[in-house]
């Protein structure tokens, strides 16, 4: 390896002028219009621009989930969303669960099973576990277990997590 | 990251007509493999084009029998598809043995297809990689390459197709339907990947100008004998080692028709005609199995770090070729191997 091969990470001849595209989210709700850069993540537009900062970011690569959020009311990584790719979209994130005041079924149930240690990951958890629901796939532990698998929690808080999401879903009718 | 422009598609003609006038650009669908290699460096497209609007999310019946799967459905909503779930359940198993629900939700079809392999190197923008930057070498096949691959190899690369999907299709005989500019052709899924040869930077025959429209599966969906087997160093939510599509077609004790695709272990999904083609009219026994993955692996070369692979990948397949015959197919939520 005589000439290193990587390249510089900016090549500023590719575009000189970062164009920026106007797009409109609607967040838990809100109505939010706002400029970005192509190459925004939906993850760093919620973070950065609209200063909601309960969704993580953990390795921002789509390996861990702590960036899941709602868009349509389907789970993803908001790590590896373009925003521009999302304009007119319904995102839902971890502010955007308790209505009223009143904490989401699962927001308890992760609060009555101490389903967390340093609590990182927990707003990724909530949030696919509330995708999870909606899905109806998932009936038993093994299936909660194996569709829960996109979250990584490395204070390995797992078996509460599955209790709370059990007990949430129980709450919820069983869905 | 570098910056890029980005540009929507309106219709499939219109983004045939952009990814031809710039040979720089890229689509971008669900974007799950696309931006990671972004974050790396490894990707560098100076222009996204959008084709996630586009009107290709059916998963519609075919006249002759088949199902036309529109190039933009993601892959939960195929896996959950009442038609593919009761007449393609391989494909659903397969589909969801791979990613998290996360991703499923945003990879579409087409993607899938187009994933680009796992190998650390080609990720790693430091280490030689022929994929990445040809003629640069392989740092695999001296390297870590406890996941790459055994069959098909060359001396350029010896990197893996990471798709679960794919090994599915493959053993299904799909086809894929693309657009281009000079009109729609179709390619067998066989024909579709490609193995490394000298040019490991070149994945699959789909040209720079062309889209991916549409997935189509024959009727033959071997709905009653197949299974679909992934064994990994985790449980859940990792990359194959090995994987294993089976599916029989049996008359009484006796195999018909046997299909076998193998995931994880070479450049494309691997198929053997000769190892299928032992089992027809034979006993469905484990013996059968074993003689057919001893075909099916012949010629196969570990290296330094994945010889393991070759018996293990010779076990699964008597393994999930024998829970096809029993109609026990592993099911993807349980951790048991039966």
């Amino acid at each position: 390896m005589d000439e290193p091969v990587s390249r510089s990470h900016f090549r500023p001849e590719a575009v000189s002028k970062p164009r920026e595209i106007s797009i409109t989210l609607h967040v838990n709700g809100d109505r939010r219009t706002l400029s970005v850069a192509p190459w925004t993540t939906l993850l760093d537009a919620l973070r950065e621009r609209l200063q909601l900062t309960g969704t993580k970011k953990g390795c921002d690569h789509g390996q861990c989930g702590a960036c899941t959020v709602l868009v349509e009311g389907r789970r993803v990584n908001a790590c590896l969303t373009l925003a521009v790719m999302k304009d007119g979209a319904h995102v839902t994130t971890i502010e955007g669960l308790a209505t009223d005041g009143a904490l989401h079924p699962l927001q308890q149930a992760f609060i009555d099973h101490d389903a967390f240690q340093c609590g990182y990951c927990t707003p990724g958890q909530i949030c696919s576990a509330a995708g999870l629901l909606a899905e109806g796939k998932a009936k038993t532990t093994d299936e909660i277990r194996e569709l829960m698998s996109g979250n990584i929690c490395r204070c390995g808080a797992y078996p509460n997590i599955v209790a709370a999401i059990e007990q949430a879903m129980r709450a919820m009718g069983g869905k | 990251m570098i910056n890029f422009d980005y540009a929507r598609a309106n219709d499939v003609a219109d983004a045939v007509r952009q990814i031809a006038a710039d040979p720089e650009a890229k689509f971008i669908a669900g974007g799950t493999n696309l931006v990671d290699l972004m974050k790396y460096d490894v990707a560098r497209p100076m222009r996204l084009i959008d084709i996630s609007h586009l009107p290709l999310k059916s998963v519609e019946e075919t006249a002759d029998g088949g199902v036309r799967i529109g190039a933009l459905v993601p892959n939960s909503d195929l896996a959950y598809h009442p038609i593919i779930e009761k007449r393609y359940p391989l494909v659903s198993s397969a589909i969801l043995a791979g990613a998290s629900q996360q991703l499923r939700n945003m990879a579409s079809t087409g993607g899938n297809l187009m994933q680009r392999t796992r190998c650390f190197y080609f990720y790693d923008v430091a280490t030689p990689c022929n994929k990445r930057e040809p003629g640069s070498g392989c740092s695999a096949i001296d390297g870590i390459n406890r996941i790459n691959a055994i069959l098909g190899t060359s001396e350029a690369c010896i990197a893996t197709h990471p798709s679960d999907m794919c090994v599915a299709l493959a053993a299904l005989e799909a086809k894929v339907h693309v657009a281009g500019p000079t009109g729609d052709r179709t390619i067998a899924f066989a024909d579709f990947h490609r193995l490394p040869g000298d040019t490991p930077e070149v994945d699959t025959n789909l040209k720079a100008n062309e889209i991916i429209t549409a997935i189509e599966l024959p009727a033959r969906g071997f709905a009653k004998n197949y299974s679909y087997l992934k064994i990994r160093d985790r449980l859940s939510y990792a990359f194959a080692l090995v994987s294993v599509a089976a599916a029989l077609e049996l008359d009484g004790g006796h195999i018909k028709e046997a299909r076998l695709a193998l995931g994880g272990v070479a450049h494309k999904p691997w198929r053997n005609a000769e190892a299928e083609a032992s089992l027809r009219g034979k006993a469905a026994t484990p013996d059968a199995f074993a003689q057919a993955a001893e075909i099916a692996l012949r010629g196969a070369k570990g290296f330094s770090h994945n010889a393991f692979k070759i018996d293990l990948a010779r076990r699964a397949i008597i393994r999930t070729m024998t829970q096809a015959a029993n109609s026990t197919p592993q099911v993807q939520s349980s951790k048991k191997v039966r």
